[in-house]
């Protein structure tokens, strides 16, 4: 333990632990709304197709800064749903198809990009390419502090909309009837997905910003079946990876910290779906036994029962 | 789109006499293909309303669109007398069991505290007074002693019966069922219809997209032919006719019975007293 109090002690070294734990909790937040929607994939398209509008907010502006790259990958999300919204009404394409041709192509799109600005005379690219699978160790202050900002966003607005993000996941159908303008809930909670996912880029990069989205998500579904409980876990469950993850990868010379945050959020993924109560495999398997033991034991009892009654009616 | 067909006046009637639903032209087209053609017709209150038609006829389309769940490309509906938009709380919607996911974590309490939410403005959270009125519409239909069960724990008729009390709670004058009675046990049938009545009596107005011709000339007041377009809209006793099921189905019922299924004689002296 002293190992991690020794981290801790380093100011840079804590800021990057802040910063992936902040990162763990707001893609815990919003991405259970994406899974609940049966939507993870669409969180998954979004990220990789950030990549392309980051580079493209880098060539225009030269910068590299948190805020800009917000906006082109926000930008470049806005396409891609409209992409994929155009594909799935206007071909016969199932919407799997749509999220792979989108995904694959925005991603392509931004590695060409990427090597664009690598070969051409963009001063200050350095750490660029860092965006394909993160380096978390190149965060600075500034970065969490802006971090700390979007991530308060999120779970702000989820709070507040926690009633109306519920309704259009469970029965979008009956929200419209009751007046919610669903599509602009729905633009919404896509807003929030790329907010998460640009918050990701530096730490985690945008090939496995994905896995945050998703896993922490699917672990809390195991332990709970409140919707409230499982964003708080699911938040908590992020946090807890990006902890250990940059816990592990400071004690483990040449570790990267998002891939290793990535395997800790899959092991949280592995002890939930054997130990979560009622639909943990454990669980299933201890309800199965027990209720194959009182059956066996009932009907022992009844087969004594009528044993008993065919002996006294021979006798009588 | 314009309404070529519209009555002159209609939204001008916007009085306290008005029908509880009047559409008028409605039509609605999927891609290219019209699945609903302009469909008019104007409700009674306090009537109990059966929507019958073969597959694909756009029954619950009919609903959607009615509702504004889906785009129409023409026509009006006028909720007493007024815009759908500005009498959206007078509107109480059941959809179809199978459109959602009955996994998801929530239990049967709270699916029907989503029925609150229309009145309870954007950032206020359901209150004991919203609990204790979404358990006094679960005990309605018989699904008190469930308000803490897992949804997905519900049988199928329970789940529906969890969607009708969740339509309670929105404390509508106007409802519409999408096939409230698809693949439910008998309880559930019962329990349903009981409920109906109830809501007649309280003066509601209630239309219901319903499957088994068996039952029609028993639950409802009124039927609504459609297969695309409207057939036949009226009193059960003088609509609900085997020359206007033929009409509607096509050759399709030819191998029903037809005494079962119709009110002896057109002008209808059976059924209901």
């Amino acid at each position: 333990m002293s190992n991690f109090f020794t981290m801790l002690a380093d100011p840079n070294m804590r800021w990057i632990f802040f910063g992936c734990m902040l990162l763990g909790l707001s893609s815990g937040v919003i991405g259970s709304f994406t899974y609940l929607r049966k939507q993870s994939l669409v969180g998954d398209t979004l990220a990789h197709a950030a990549l392309p509008g980051i580079c493209i907010a880098f060539m225009l502006t030269g910068v590299k800064s948190i805020g800009i790259f917000l906006i082109g990958a926000t930008l470049a999300g806005i396409v891609a749903t409209f992409g994929i919204g155009y594909i799935t009404r206007h071909s016969r394409l199932k919407q799997d198809a749509a999220l792979g041709i989108v995904l694959s192509s925005f991603f392509g799109l931004g590695i060409v990009l990427l090597t664009f600005i690598q070969h051409g005379d963009y001063g200050n690219q350095a750490g660029l390419d860092k965006f394909l699978f993160g380096q978390a160790a190149a965060m600075v202050g500034s970065d969490v502090m802006t971090m700390s900002v979007m991530s308060a966003f999120l779970v702000t607005i989820c709070a507040l909309l926690f009633k109306q993000f519920k309704l259009i996941s469970f029965d979008p159908g009956f929200a419209k009837g009751l007046g919610y303008n669903v599509g602009l809930l729905e633009q919404l909670l896509m807003l929030l997905v790329v907010v998460a996912v640009v918050a990701g880029v530096q730490a985690v990069g945008v090939v496995l910003i994905a896995a945050l989205l998703i896993t922490p998500a699917v672990s809390a579904r195991y332990w709970t079946n409140r919707l409230g409980t499982m964003i708080i876990l699911s938040g908590a469950f992020g946090a807890l990876s990006g902890a250990l993850g940059t816990w592990i990868s400071s004690s483990v010379s040449n570790l990267p910290t998002g891939p290793v945050t990535v395997l800790a959020a899959t092991t949280v993924f592995v002890l939930s779906v054997l130990l979560g109560p009622e639909r943990g495999l454990l669980a299933k398997r201890i309800l199965q036994a027990r209720v194959k033991r009182s059956f066996l034991k009932e009907n022992e009892v009844l087969h004594t029962a009528s044993g008993d009654r065919m002996k006294g009616e021979t006798a009588g | 789109m314009s309404i070529s067909n519209a009555i002159p006046g209609a939204s001008a009637a916007a009085t306290q006499g008005a029908s509880p639903l009047a559409i008028n032209g409605l039509s609605v087209a999927y891609q290219k293909k019209p699945v609903l053609r302009g469909v008019t017709f104007e409700v009674n209150e306090g009537e109990l309303i059966g929507v019958i038609g073969p597959n694909g006829a756009g029954k619950s389309t009919m609903i959607k669109a009615a509702l504004g769940l889906i785009p129409a490309i023409g026509g009006e509906v006028l909720v007493y007398g007024k815009s759908l938009k500005s009498q959206r709380k007078l509107i109480g919607y059941v959809p179809q069991r199978e459109s959602v996911d009955w996994d998801f974590p929530t239990n049967a309490l709270d699916v029907v505290l989503m029925g609150t939410y229309g009145r309870l403005g954007w950032y206020r959270r359901p209150g004991a007074k919203e609990k204790a009125f979404a358990l006094d519409c679960l005990s309605k239909v018989g699904m008190a002693d469930f308000a803490d069960r897992q949804i997905s724990q519900l049988s199928g008729g329970q789940q529906q019966r969890v969607f009708l009390a969740r339509a309670l709670v929105q404390d509508a004058k106007l409802y519409f069922m999408d096939e409230p009675f698809a693949g439910v046990d008998a309880a559930t049938e019962k329990a349903i219809i009981t409920l109906l009545q109830e809501l007649k009596r309280q003066g509601k107005t209630v239309i219901v997209v319903h499957h088994d011709l068996a039952t029609v000339k028993q639950y409802f007041d009124s039927v609504l032919l459609l297969n695309v377009e409207l057939q036949a809209f009226g009193p059960t006793e003088t609509t609900f006719t085997q020359e206007q099921l033929q009409h509607t189905y096509g050759g399709r019922l030819s191998f029903l019975d037809p005494g079962s299924l119709v009110v002896s004689g057109a002008g209808g002296g059976g059924g209901r007293p």
